[in-house]
């Protein structure tokens, strides 16, 4: 009787359960050091110190300080969410139509942001709205101001340098979805009478919803757990979610409280992930390039 | 080498001699038994067909022999030894994809010599012999060239050379032809014959089309479902099927309802009542009794016409001109049936409603149990 | 194929705001290169002069130099770690059968939904414990993690792009199984897995956030160092640092895409084709 073949062949052949759990092993124990350990330790710190109480989550919700926080941060967030899909739907709109050098060229546009450093990026709008910076020099130059003016630390700063951080988040699903949506939808639309406003409205809108959503979810699923921007181009003034755990863990190491706002956050992003969990496709945000 | 045609059984060949054997082969993918207990035997050097629709496990069985998969029971024999466990790249057999399966990344000469270097072969032997294989096949001066610089039919032609080069046992061919267009098709299975002739290595092919099958195999094996219908040689399968599943496989064939006037045993000539009431003679292709219910099985070229006089009642109800030859559909007392009629103007041109009477050899009308 | 498009009013605001867009998302990391150029304290654009100034105290700053090199290493280390294990768990999830798929599924993606001040506080507090701040190996796990999932997907793709015939081809050849793998399915994928590595690589060079946390005081990410220097002192340093950055990040996408085009699965057994 001849031997039966080594489970752990390649070759066209599956892999059995054993071999494969030997595969994903590394996978586990890197996932599981630095990503799930150290969340639940984070969370099981907002849940059970002394012992098990809600009080840390209680007070992200009553005290009014913490309270506009987690306000300010969802309303930044919006806004970074509408300016960018505001800014990003046309861009998509012209890429789904070019083909050849003009298509290349906008993506690189696109895809170049995004894969450099938020920091360079960040440190970029510092530069450009400091006191004696760019913009406030066009400003003053054009006569449109008579001194220069304080940009920073300004809820506008914030909220315009992370739509631009945050932009190519929306324009590539979008892209995407416009670019598979059949000519001939709109030339049918145009046949039956309808002009070009209309197919837009009519056609064009309705199909590319799935991109909207998913392309606004991800950025507003960003914009709440921002740091960077934020932290460099905003004042405590503009303190959002992730600079008020900053400070609650390197000022006050109040880790417990940290946890419940990281817990809060969590929530909300685990609560948006299922709503529109059909729509997004994190393929696409990830597999670019 | 030939297989002496007639006999209706079911002839296998498992016996000493055959270079391959299939024994009771058995795969099952959750509750479908893809492969249903196949048994049959490959001569040396015979093209033998594999051929059914799709889901009739002649790709598993290739799969099978070819060691890509392995069995939940049943034997893989090859000149008599045991080989359904070992490894597939031990079994010594030559491999053609449907998609050619070229390397891309090598270049014509080296996709052909890598088999030659996998067997540990000299460079300057295997250039040498990679060059003679490829002029084999008449690609003399591709060699440098990669696969996508070639066309569909070339690329075969490389998939070719490059499974024959280390003069393997068996070359196994997986629906090569399904990507190639109609012309190159028939150019390519010209070609096949001849390099099989040329090489007398035995070919096991696998094809979902019959016209293929039965220009090029020496023996079919007909498979539905996963089980074997019938293996014979091409004249066989089409003049004498064993079951009226080959019946209508292989060809087209016309099928009539009736009811066995007597008892025969199979291969015996028996009166039938046909649907509609007329009595014909036919041949039992099962064993039959009176009063049973069968399937007349009659092939359109076998139906004579003639315009007046004693036989079937029918009328034209269209007919269906093809260049060399004409359909003609006739409504009779039972099914609509398709005539096969030649140009050579005895009929004129039928109009519709023109009645017919209709005939046959009792030899050319095989009943089967329903 | 050419879209013919009427040339409304609409129609030429849309592409305006469209190519506006587009030098908006350019415009002001570019800006950052020429000010780098000049000698102004404040950095001006246009620059007045011409001068590397800063960037020679960025390469004679030892305090800068460390940084890069630490964030070197550490990206180096990152991008052959997750590539290697990237690979491995993408051929278990592609050619294996994995118990639990799902669960190994949500772990892919998890990185990627999990917001990465969370990932970076509950980093911090777990290495705050282990004394693993500031070290090689703590950086190493916590950016692998990271870019897990831009690794898996990039492997996936080109595996799920790979003709596994092509293996069953070599196989038929005689070549065994870690033949086949190296001699034909490696040459095959190898663009996919440099993509990967590259990726990887630009994911944990250019880390702030968890970086900002696991930073202690004598080692620290060059990211973290940025973001020290911004807070504290906004010297044009940093616009050479910046700008140095930003041409790395370059060279990287455009080592990757031509990695990624240089082999292909054979378009032409794809289709049908007729004629010899």
């Amino acid at each position: 009787m001849t031997a039966r073949p080594s489970r752990f062949m390649l070759g066209g052949r599956t892999y059995s359960p054993a071999a494969s759990l030997l595969l994903a092993t590394p996978f586990l124990l890197v996932l599981m050091l630095a990503f799930l350990l150290p969340l639940g330790m984070l969370l099981r710190e907002s849940l059970f110190v002394p012992s098990f109480t809600v009080e840390h989550y209680r007070r992200v919700f009553d005290e009014p300080v913490y309270l506009r926080v987690m306000y300010r941060t969802i309303r930044i967030s919006a806004l970074v969410t509408l300016i960018s899909l505001l800014l990003g739907y046309p861009l998509a709109a012209m890429m789904a139509r070019t083909r050849g050098l003009v298509l290349n060229l906008l993506l690189v546009a696109v895809l170049l942001p995004l894969w450099t450093s938020v920091l360079v990026r960040t440190y970029a709008w510092l530069v450009l709205l400091q006191r004696n910076g760019v913009v406030n020099d066009l400003l003053t130059g054009l006569g449109l101001v008579d001194a220069p003016m304080q940009l920073l630390r300004t809820e506008g700063a914030v909220v315009l340098a992370m739509s631009h951080v945050l932009l190519p988040f929306v324009v590539l699903p979008l892209y995407a979805t416009l670019r598979a949506i059949p000519d001939d939808y709109a030339r049918a639309a145009r046949m039956l009478g309808a002009n070009g406003f209309a197919v837009f409205r009519h056609v064009t809108l309705p199909l590319s919803m799935p991109g909207i959503t998913s392309g606004c979810v991800m950025v507003f699923l960003l914009a709440l757990g921002f740091f960077v921007t934020p932290a460099l181009i905003g004042g405590p003034q503009q303190m959002m979610l992730a600079t008020l755990v900053q400070q609650q863990v390197t000022e006050l190491l109040n880790w417990p409280f940290a946890g419940a706002i990281i817990g809060v956050l969590l929530l909300a992003v685990l609560g948006l992930m299922i709503v529109f969990h059909r729509v997004i496709r994190l393929d696409r945000f990830v597999g670019q390039a | 080498m030939r297989a002496a045609a007639g006999g209706a059984e079911l002839r296998t060949g498992t016996g000493n001699g055959e270079h391959v054997g299939v024994h009771e082969l058995v795969k099952r993918y959750g509750d479908v038994a893809a492969v249903d207990g196949v048994t049959f035997g490959v001569r040396a050097g015979e093209f033998l067909a594999l051929l059914g629709p799709s889901g009739s496990g002649k790709t598993t069985i290739l799969m099978n022999i070819a060691g890509f998969d392995f069995p939940d029971s049943g034997r893989i024999e090859i000149r008599g030894q045991d080989v359904t466990w070992t490894p597939s790249h031990k079994r010594n057999l030559g491999m053609v994809f449907q998609r050619y399966t070229l390397f891309p990344h090598m270049t014509v000469l080296d996709n052909i010599a890598f088999p030659l270097r996998m067997r540990k072969i000299g460079r300057a032997e295997r250039e040498e012999r990679a060059r003679a294989a490829l002029r084999t096949v008449r690609l003399d001066g591709y060699g440098e060239r990669k696969p996508a610089q070639l066309s569909g039919g070339q690329q075969q032609r490389v998939a070719m050379a490059r499974a024959v080069v280390y003069n393997p046992e068996v070359l196994l061919m997986d629906e090569p032809l399904s990507a190639l267009d109609k012309n190159l098709r028939e150019e390519m299975q010209i070609e096949i014959k001849h390099l099989q002739r040329e090489l007398g290595v035995t070919v096991i092919f696998v094809t979902h089309d019959q016209t293929e099958a039965l220009t090029m195999a020496d023996r079919i094996a007909v498979l539905d479902l996963g089980k074997l219908q019938q293996l014979d040689t091409p004249k066989a399968l089409y003049e004498q099927p064993t079951s009226s599943f080959v019946a209508g496989f292989i060809g087209e064939t016309n099928f009539w309802p009736a009811v066995a006037s007597g008892d025969a045993p199979a291969g015996a000539e028996v009166g039938v009542t046909l649907e509609g009431g007329e009595r014909a003679s036919v041949t039992a292709a099962d064993a039959l009794r009176a009063g049973q219910k069968v399937k007349v099985a009659i092939r359109p070229e076998n139906i004579r016409l003639a315009g007046d006089g004693a036989g079937l009642q029918a009328t034209v109800e269209e007919a269906i001109y093809a260049g060399s030859v004409t359909t003609l559909l006739l409504r009779s007392k039972g099914p609509t049936l398709r005539v096969r009629v030649g140009l050579d103007g005895s009929l004129g041109e039928p109009q519709p409603g023109t009645p017919f009477a209709l005939g046959w050899q009792t030899r050319h009308a095989r009943a089967y149990a329903a | 194929m050419r879209r013919r498009s009427e040339l409304t009013a609409g129609r030429l605001a849309a592409n305006a705001i469209a190519y506006g867009v587009a030098i908006f998302l350019l415009v002001p990391t570019a800006l950052i290169v020429p000010m780098s150029f000049g000698p102004d304290r404040y950095l001006k654009f246009p620059p007045s002069g011409f001068t590397l100034e800063w960037y020679a105290a960025y390469f004679s700053d030892r305090d800068w130099l460390d940084a890069t090199f630490f964030s070197l290493r550490i990206a180096v280390l990152t991008s052959i770690v997750a590539t290697v294990v990237g690979a491995l768990v993408s051929l278990a999830l592609v050619r294996g059968r994995l118990p639990g798929k799902p669960v190994f599924e949500l772990l892919v993606v998890g990185p990627v939904i999990v917001p990465n001040i969370a990932i970076a506080i509950a980093t911090y507090l777990v290495f705050d414990g282990l004394k693993l701040t500031g070290t090689t190996l703590g950086f190493v796990a916590a950016h692998t993690a990271l870019a897990m999932p831009f690794v898996v997907f990039t492997i996936l793709a080109s595996l799920h792009r790979y003709d596994a015939d092509l293996e069953r081809a070599a196989l038929s050849c005689g070549a065994s199984p870690l033949q086949a793998f190296t001699w034909v399915t490696l040459p095959q994928i190898s663009p996919g897995i440099v993509s990967a590595a590259l990726f990887a690589f630009i994911i944990s060079f250019d880390e702030p956030v968890i970086s900002f946390f696991i930073s202690d005081l004598d080692h620290r990410s060059l990211p973290r160092k940025m973001f020290e220097d911004i807070d504290y002192n906004v010297s044009p340093t940093l616009a050479a640092v910046a700008t140095v950055l930003t041409g790395l990040t370059v060279l990287a996408l455009v080592v990757g895409h031509f990695a990624g085009r240089g082999r292909q699965a054979s378009p032409v057994a794809r289709r049908p084709t007729s004629g010899n």
